[in-house]
């Protein structure tokens, strides 16, 4: 068993970082597993483990211990037309049990009724601060107390005196998104797009990279988030179109007469199209990061659902992998920060763009 | 699938925490940074402007004072020059002077030696017009005995007259 392991090893390592190869093995280690010992197969679920991780949740769950769980509970607001509004900490329904006829089911707060049973007559709405709302308001706090000390040290420094500490870490990046991205994009008119720019930057940024912290949530993966911050961009790109923006998606210049037909549906899904895309693309890329390095950690439950020594022998190969996509996902963070932002300046600059450049189009 | 179904909690949530991030770092972090940095910014910018200005103006300075320098140096020379001249032709004047006065002095000289010659020739004459007439007393007053005597005598007043 070992040998054939230890002989697999570099063919596996390869797999590894084949994402679509992630399915096979998993089930094969579960196949071995249910061979094996049916006890461990009930319990461990690779992908219901790295679902939990990855999705939103009432609690910031930590470990589970025999029987005990560790996690901190979060406060459930829940409204219905039926009922109204009731609040109360997660943690009293925690193991199954209704709590003033709520209930929770897969982690999700459905009404119940008497006996128990689900009502499903009663329409709730979910405004529970989730892990990831926590996760997001303590990260936004952080934002906000870090940013204005920044601006305290330039307002009390004025334009003549060096920056300072952190706010020698913040310049380069403010300035970075100024010049890099509000300038190219945006014309002359950057200055006003500039604290939306700024704002969404670090907004991203901050979340990002405290998704990072090992036992966080996954704000920034998660479809919700980038779904908000890609429906304000679109608001601001429409905010900024001008006639020529529009007129150019009515009635395309420099095609013949039929072909402006077609090419207005697409033109004008195109609107809708570019952040869409940019929700998808920050969503995809956050999810995808958090689901290796959560597969990486797993492999070593996986291996040590085969045989003990297999596991062991694994953790190294497999804390080194995740390592090394820890340090990607850094990158990435700041990357998909800036890719959000600059698109968005791009999108913006091009509903903008004035009559003038009609030469490329 | 669950992982692509908006929340509608986390919804409100994000969107309400983005606005009121959006207000509090845009009038309170943003604006003052932004200002501060272009300020920054455009001082520099003036800053090396002005000293750029500062550089030409120096060089123009410069142009200027070596300019100035030539020109004082040109002056300086014509000074000299004329100075010269001046002093040469102050120089060949008092030598004329000197010399017109030389020359006067040497005719007064002249005239003043001529005049005496010719008051002492006058006096001359006279004395020996009035030695003559003494002779000529004399020789009268001998009474003219001997011709021969007279004549010889006449001719010796007489050369000792023209001696004179």
């Amino acid at each position: 068993m070992l040998s054939k392991f230890v002989k697999s090893l570099p063919i596996l390592a390869f797999s590894i970082l084949l994402l679509s190869l992630m399915s096979i093995s998993v089930a094969h280690a579960e196949e071995k597993s249910t061979a094996e010992t049916d006890e461990k197969a009930k319990t461990f679920d690779p992908a219901k483990v790295i679902m939990e991780h990855i999705m939103d949740a009432h609690e910031f769950h930590f470990a589970t211990i025999g029987d005990h769980n560790i996690a901190i509970p979060l406060p459930v607001i829940v409204y219905s037309k039926e009922r109204g509004l009731a609040v109360f900490s997660f943690g009293k329904i925690e193991e199954g049990e209704t709590y003033n006829g709520y209930k929770s089911e897969e982690g999700k707060i459905v009404a119940v009724d008497a006996a128990g049973k689900v009502e499903e007559s009663v329409t709730l709405y979910d405004f529970s601060l989730t892990r990831n709302v926590v996760q997001m308001l303590l990260a936004l706090i952080l934002l906000v107390v870090l940013m204005l000390n920044v601006a305290k040290k330039y307002i009390a420094g004025g334009a003549k005196t060096a920056p300072s500490g952190f706010q020698g870490w913040v310049e380069p990046v403010i300035t970075f998104v100024r010049d890099e991205v509000g300038k190219p994009n945006l014309g002359k008119k950057y200055e006003k797009y500039m604290p939306y720019l700024l704002t969404i930057f670090f907004f991203i940024l901050i979340n990002n990279i405290i998704g990072l912290i090992p036992g966080t949530a996954n704000v920034t993966g998660n479809i919700t988030f980038t779904l908000v911050l890609a429906v304000i961009s679109l608001l601001v790109i429409l905010f900024s179109t001008n006639f020529h923006f529009w007129m150019h998606i009515f009635w395309p210049p420099g095609v013949p007469f039929l072909v402006k037909f077609i090419l207005i549906p697409v033109e004008l899904l195109g609107v809708f199209i570019k952040p869409a895309a940019l929700m998808i693309r920050l969503f995809a890329n956050m999810v995808a990061g958090h689901i290796v390095i959560t597969c990486f950690i797993l492999l070593i439950f996986i291996f040590g659902a085969m045989s003990h020594v297999a596991g062991w022998g694994f953790a190294p190969v497999s804390i080194l992998f995740t390592v090394f996509i820890y340090f990607i996902e850094v990158l990435v963070a700041f990357i998909q920060a800036f890719i959000f932002t600059n698109l968005t300046a791009v999108f913006i600059g091009q509903a903008m763009e004035g009559a003038h450049d009609d030469a490329h189009h | 699938m669950e992982l692509l179904q908006p929340g509608l909690g986390l919804l409100v949530w994000t969107l309400l925490a983005f606005l009121i991030v959006f207000y509090i770092l845009k009038k309170f972090a943003w604006k003052p940074i932004l200002a501060t940095l272009k300020e920054r910014e455009t001082g520099i910018a003036d800053a090396i402007a002005s000293a750029e200005k500062i550089k030409i103006e120096m060089a123009q300075m410069k142009n200027e004072n070596e300019a100035i320098l030539q020109k004082a140096r040109e002056e300086r020379a014509t000074v000299l020059k004329e100075a010269k001249e001046q002093s040469d032709k102050m120089i060949g004047e008092a030598k004329d002077k000197a010399k017109a006065e030389y020359d006067k002095i040497l005719a007064d000289a002249q005239l003043a030696i001529q005049q005496q010659k010719n008051e002492a020739l006058t006096e001359v004459k006279n004395q020996v017009g009035t030695l003559v007439i003494e002779v000529a007393t004399q020789v009268l007053r001998r009474e003219l005995a001997n011709k021969a005597e007279q004549e010889t005598f006449i001719e010796q007043v007489v050369k000792s007259a023209k001696l004179n």
